[in-house]
C-alpha cells in the first residue's frame, strides 16, 4: 500500500494551487498604458488627481478601460497603442501647464491585462528584463577623487570670502591635490588666523610648515569628513539622475548604488534611446567665475584656466577665468528656458538663499567686469555664456548665450536637475531595441516548449505511466518556478530563460533515477507496492546529492555573477529547489493516487522491465 | 521499451588505462589549444563596443566596414548575425575617447551611407574596468565551485572520492575550453555560466555512481566482491539512468540550438560538449582515479549508521 498521509495530500494541492494562481497573470498579456507619477517630492498623488485624471480623458473624450490609484500613481489602461500615445499627450499638456516646470511625470506603460480577482492576490507577471523587454542599462562610475577636489575647492573659495569679511590678511589660498594651503607673511598672522581658519573649516585637520620664507598652514580632509563627501556624493548624484530620468517620462525607472561608487540606470521600454543615453551621460556640472579681463586683453593666457567660447558662427575665441569659483551647481534652485529683452533665447535662473547673497556681493564688486559661466563635462570645460555685469542682482538672472532655443531647454532640464556631485563615467552600457525583445521572448519559451515535449513524447514511450507521471511533475516543476518568479518579480532575462530550459531537462534526472531504481526492485522479483516505496527511498538519497552539487555551482553563480550570469543563477537555483518537490512529492503523491489503493497489484506500468533470467 | 539488457557486469576496470589515456589525450589537446590560440573573449571580458543593427535587405559588410573605418574607426570587426540581414560590429577599446558615444557615432555613420538606413537592435558597451572584473569574479566562481563541491563530496563519501570527481570534472571544463579555443567561438558570459553549470552537472553524475558504489560496498551479500567488480557493478547499473538523464538533457539543450537564436547559440554549445564529455569524463575517469588512489571498501562501509542518518 502506498498512501500519502492527509497533509502531505493536502500540501501538494496548495501548492498546486499556489502554482497555478501566481502562474496565471503570465498568460493574460498587457495591455497599453499611461501612468501618471510625481516628478518632485512635495507634489502628492492622491484622488484629486485621479479625478483630475478622469476629467480630462472625459474632455477629450477618450475612453478608457479602467483606472487605478496606487503609490507610485495613477494608471489608466487604454484599448491600444494609438489611443495610449493621445492619451499621453492629452494628460501631459492638461497636468503639466507650464513644460519647464513639470510636476508629474506622464509615461506610458505596461499593465497586465489579468483580471481583478487576480491582482487582489498580488498575483502578477514574471518582471521581464531588459533584454526581453528592450530598453537601456548603465553602470555609472562616480569619480570619487574629482567630488574631493571638487568640495576642497569650495571650501577654498568659502575660506576665501570669510577671511575678506574677517579682515584677516594672507598670502593666498591654494589646493594642491587634496589639501589646502595658506601661506602667511609670519608665523604670527598664521597663529592668529589658525582658531578663524578652523572654526571656518571644522573638516580639515592642520599643520603647520614654513617654507621658503612663508609661514604655511595646510589643511587635509579629516576621514571621517572625507567619509560623508564619498557617500553624499553617490547620493546627491542619484537623487540628479533620478531628477533627469523624470524628465524623460519612464515608467518604471531603476537607478540604483550598486557597490561603493557606482550606479546603476536601467530604463525598460524607452523609445527614444538616444536622448536617455544623452541625459544620463551627461555629466556636466556648472560654475560661475570671474573672467580674468587683464589677461584677455594682453593675450598672456600663462598659468591662467582658459575655456573656450563657441559662438553660432563657430568662431572660437578662449576665455580665461580667476581660479576663485563664485558659485557651482548646486545653488541653482529652477531654470527655465526663455527669452531675453532682445528676444535671444535665454535660460532663466533662480538660486537658493545662500547663491543670491553670494551673488549680489560679487555683481555689486565687480560692476561692469565679465562673468562666465562655465559647463564641465567629462573634465572638458566650455564657457557657455560670458556677459558684462550691468547691475547688481540676486538670485535671479538669465543665463544668455549663443543658444539655440532647443539648447537651452537641455540646460535648463541639466540646470534644474542639479549638479552632479561628482564626475561621471558611464562604464557599461546595453541597449535593447523593442523588437529584438519580443524576438528574444519568442525564442526562449519556444526552446523550452519543444525541449519539454521532447522529453514528455520519450519518457511516455519509454516509461509509460510513470513517463506519464514523471513528465506531469516536470510540468508541475515548470508551474512551481514560473509561480516562484512571479511571486518574488526576481527579473527575468534570456539567460534566465535558458535556465528555465536547463533546469527542466536536469529535474528530469530526479524522475529516471526513481523510475530506474523501480524497474530494478522488480527486477529483483520485489512486489509492485514495495517496489514503489524502495525505489522513492532509495532513490532519494542520490536525488539530495546530485542536487546539492548542482546547488553549490547555482549558489556561486549567484555571488560572483553579474548581470546576465546572474540572471541565469536565480532561476536556476529556484530551479533545483523546485525540481526537488516536485519530481520527488508530487510525483509520489500522483503514484500513489494511480497505484496506492490497489489492493492486489499486479503489475506496474513502467515499461519493459527486462530480466535477464527470462532469456529474452 | 528497454534499452539496456546486461546480463553480466561490463568490465569497465579493466580498460581503464584506455579510458584515461584517451581523456588525457584530450585534455592535453585542449590545453594545447588554449596555449596557443587563446580564447576568443567576448566584450564583456575585453571591453569595447558590440552593436547589431538590422537591415531591411541583405547588408553589404564590405561597405559597413569601409564607412566605419573611412570614418576613423580602428579595426572594426563586421560579421552577419543569424541572418543576412543582420549585422554585428564589434569595435575595440579605445583610449581617452568618448567611449559612451560610440554607438551613436556608428549609428550616425552608418545611417549617413547610401542606401538602406539600419535599424538598431542592441548595443553593449563594456569599460576596461568592468571587463577585469569579469574576468576576475568568473576564476573566483570557479574557485567557489570546486572548494564546494570538494568538501561536500568529501563529507559525504571520502576524500578520494571528492578528489577523482573534481579531477574528472575540471577536466571537462578545460575541454570545454579547449573547443572554444579550437574553433574561436566567442566565449561569452552566458557560455562561462554554462561551463558552471556542467561542472555542477557532471559531478552530479559521479555522484550517482559513487552512491551506488558505497551501497554495494555495505551490501553484506556483495562483500565477496573486489575493488574493480564493484566498480564495474556499480556503473553497469546505472548505466541506463546515466544515458537516458544525459538524453533528455540533451533533448532540451538541442531544443535550444535549434529555437534559442543567436543569443543562446553558444550557450547550448557549452552544454552539449559538456554533457557529452561529462557522461565519459565522470563515469569512466572518476571512476578509475578513486581505484587508484585506494578506496577500500571500510573506509565506507563502517559508519552505516551514521550516514543514514544524514540524508535527511
Amino acid at each position: 500500500m502506498n498512501r500519502y498521509p492527509l497533509w502531505k495530500n493536502a500540501l501538494v494541492i496548495v501548492a498546486l494551487l499556489l502554482g497555478l494562481i501566481y502562474t496565471l497573470p503570465n498568460f493574460y498579456g498587457e495591455a497599453p498604458a499611461v501612468q501618471v507619477s510625481t516628478a518632485r517630492t512635495g507634489v502628492t498623488i492622491d484622488a484629486e488627481l485621479m479625478s483630475q485624471v478622469e476629467n480630462t480623458l472625459k474632455q477629450a473624450s477618450i475612453a478608457h478601460t479602467g483606472l487605478t490609484l496606487d503609490n507610485s500613481g495613477v494608471r489608466v489602461r487604454l484599448a491600444d497603442t494609438d489611443t495610449q500615445l493621445k492619451t499621453r499627450d492629452v494628460l501631459e499638456k492638461a497636468l503639466n501647464p507650464d513644460a519647464n516646470d513639470a510636476r508629474y511625470v506622464v509615461a506610458l506603460n505596461l499593465l497586465s491585462k489579468s483580471p481583478t480577482w487576480l491582482r487582489s492576490f498580488g498575483a502578477l507577471p514574471m518582471y521581464l528584463g531588459l533584454d526581453l523587454r528592450g530598453g537601456v542599462h548603465f553602470l555609472l562610475q562616480v569619480d570619487m577623487k574629482g567630488a574631493l577636489t571638487k568640495r576642497v575647492d569650495s571650501m577654498a573659495s568659502d575660506l576665501r570670502t570669510q577671511l575678506r569679511e574677517k579682515n584677516i590678511r594672507h598670502g593666498g589660498i591654494n589646493r594642491e591635490g587634496d589639501t589646502l594651503a595658506l601661506r602667511f607673511r609670519d608665523a604670527a598672522g598664521r597663529d592668529a588666523a589658525r582658531g578663524t581658519v578652523e572654526s571656518v573649516l571644522p573638516d580639515m585637520a592642520w599643520t603647520t610648515s614654513e617654507s621658503g620664507g612663508d609661514f604655511v598652514l595646510t589643511g587635509r580632509m579629516k576621514e571621517i569628513a572625507e567619509k560623508d563627501i564619498r557617500e553624499s556624493a553617490i547620493k546627491q548624484n542619484i537623487l540628479t539622475l533620478q531628477k533627469r530620468v523624470n524628465e524623460l517620462g519612464v515608467a518604471e525607472p531603476i537607478i540604483q548604488q550598486q557597490g561603493a561608487d557606482r550606479i546603476v540606470v536601467q530604463l525598460p521600454g524607452v523609445q527614444d534611446v538616444a536622448k536617455a543615453k544623452d541625459l544620463i551621460g551627461r555629466t556636466a556640472t556648472l560654475e560661475v567665475r570671474l573672467v580674468d579681463q587683464e589677461a584677455m586683453l594682453s593675450g598672456n593666457m600663462d598659468g591662467l584656466e582658459v575655456y573656450p567660447e563657441r559662438a553660432r558662427n563657430g568662431i572660437v575665441t578662449q576665455v580665461p577665468v580667476k581660479k576663485q569659483v563664485i558659485l557651482t551647481g548646486e545653488r541653482f534652485e529652477t531654470a527655465q528656458s526663455s527669452f531675453d529683452d532682445a528676444n535671444r533665447p535665454a535660460v532663466a535662473v533662480k538660486l537658493d538663499s545662500t547663491g543670491g547673497r553670494i551673488m549680489r556681493t560679487v555683481t555689486r564688486e565687480n560692476l561692469k567686469k565679465m562673468m562666465a559661466i562655465l559647463l564641465f563635462e567629462k573634465g572638458r570645460g566650455e564657457a557657455i555664456s560670458v556677459a558684462t555685469i550691468q547691475g547688481e542682482f540676486g538670485d535671479r538672472f538669465q543665463i544668455t548665450g549663443q543658444f539655440s532655443p532647443q539648447e537651452t531647454n537641455t540646460l535648463a532640464i541639466l540646470i534644474r536637475s542639479g549638479a552632479l556631485a561628482a564626475p561621471m563615467d558611464i562604464i557599461e552600457e546595453r541597449v535593447i531595441g523593442p523588437s529584438l525583445g519580443a524576438e528574444n521572448i519568442e525564442k526562449g519559451f519556444n526552446s523550452t516548449m519543444w525541449g519539454f515535449l521532447a522529453i514528455a513524447v520519450f519518457m511516455i514511450g519509454y516509461y509509460m505511466v510513470f513517463g506519464f507521471i514523471s513528465s506531469a511533475a516536470l510540468a508541475a516543476n515548470l508551474l512551481f518556478l514560473i509561480a516562484l518568479l512571479s511571486l518574488l518579480q526576481a527579473t527575468l532575462t534570456l539567460p534566465g530563460i535558458a535556465a528555465i530550459a536547463l533546469t527542466l531537462g536536469m529535474a528530469i534526472d530526479a524522475n529516471v533515477l526513481i523510475n530506474e531504481r523501480i524497474r530494478e526492485e522488480l527486477r529483483n522479483g520485489v512486489s509492485p507496492q514495495a517496489a514503489i516505496t524502495a525505489g522513492y527511498e532509495r532513490a532519494w538519497a542520490t536525488i539530495l546529492d546530485s542536487n546539492v552539487t548542482t546547488m553549490i555551482a547555482g549558489l556561486a553563480l549567484l555571488i560572483f555573477g553579474s548581470g546576465p550570469v546572474r540572471g541565469f543563477a536565480v532561476v536556476h537555483c529556484l530551479g533545483i529547489l523546485t525540481s526537488m518537490f516536485s519530481a520527488v512529492v508530487v510525483s509520489r503523491a500522483l503514484v500513489n493516487m494511480v497505484y496506492g489503493r490497489a489492493r492486489k497489484l499486479e503489475k506496474l506500468s513502467i515499461g519493459t522491465v527486462w530480466k535477464p533470467g527470462a532469456g529474452a | 521499451m528497454e534499452f539496456f539488457r546486461i546480463r553480466r557486469d561490463i568490465p569497465f576496470m579493466r580498460h581503464a588505462l584506455v579510458f584515461n589515456v584517451i581523456s588525457l589525450v584530450t585534455f592535453l589537446l585542449a590545453v594545447f589549444f588554449l596555449a596557443t590560440r587563446g580564447l576568443h573573449l567576448s566584450v564583456e571580458f575585453t571591453g569595447g563596443t558590440l552593436m547589431e543593427v538590422a537591415y531591411s535587405e541583405a547588408a553589404d559588410l564590405n561597405a559597413v566596414r569601409k564607412s566605419l573605418t573611412d570614418s576613423g574607426f580602428s579595426d572594426p570587426q563586421v560579421q552577419n548575425f543569424g541572418t543576412a540581414r543582420d549585422v554585428l560590429i564589434r569595435l575595440p577599446l579605445v583610449k581617452d575617447s568618448d567611449s559612451a558615444k560610440v554607438s551613436q557615432q556608428v549609428m550616425a555613420t552608418l545611417s549617413a551611407g547610401e542606401g538602406a538606413k539600419p535599424e538598431l537592435r542592441r548595443v553593449e558597451y563594456v569599460g576596461p574596468q568592468v571587463g577585469k572584473e569579469l574576468a576576475a569574479d568568473g576564476s573566483l566562481a570557479l574557485m567557489l565551485v570546486i572548494i564546494g563541491i570538494v568538501i561536500y563530496l568529501a563529507m559525504r563519501f571520502e576524500w578520494r572520492f571528492a578528489v577523482s570527481a573534481i579531477i574528472a570534472n575540471l577536466h571537462d571544463v578545460v575541454i570545454i575550453l579547449g573547443f572554444f579555443a579550437a574553433f574561436q567561438w566567442e566565449f561569452s558570459l552566458p557560455v562561462l555560466a554554462a561551463v558552471l553549470a556542467v561542472l555542477g552537472y557532471s559531478v552530479n553524475e559521479s555522484v550517482v555512481v559513487f552512491d551506488r558504489v558505497r551501497e554495494v560496498f555495505r551490501n553484506a551479500r556483495k562483500r565477496t566482491m573486489s575493488v574493480p567488480e564493484v566498480l564495474d557493478h556499480a556503473i553497469t547499473s546505472t548505466i541506463s539512468r546515466t544515458i537516458i538523464t544525459h538524453g533528455s538533457t540533451q533533448m532540451m539543450v538541442l531544443s535550444m540550438l535549434l529555437f534559442g537564436g543567436e543569443a543562446l547559440h553558444y550557450f547550448a554549445v557549452a552544454l552539449t560538449i559538456g554533457i557529452c564529455f561529462g557522461i565519459y569524463s565522470s563515469v569512466l575517469v572518476a571512476c578509475p582515479l578513486v581505484m587508484w588512489l585506494g578506496v577500500k571498501r571500510e573506509q565506507l562501509a563502517k559508519p552505516v549508521k551514521q550516514k543514514q542518518e544524514a540524508v535527511v
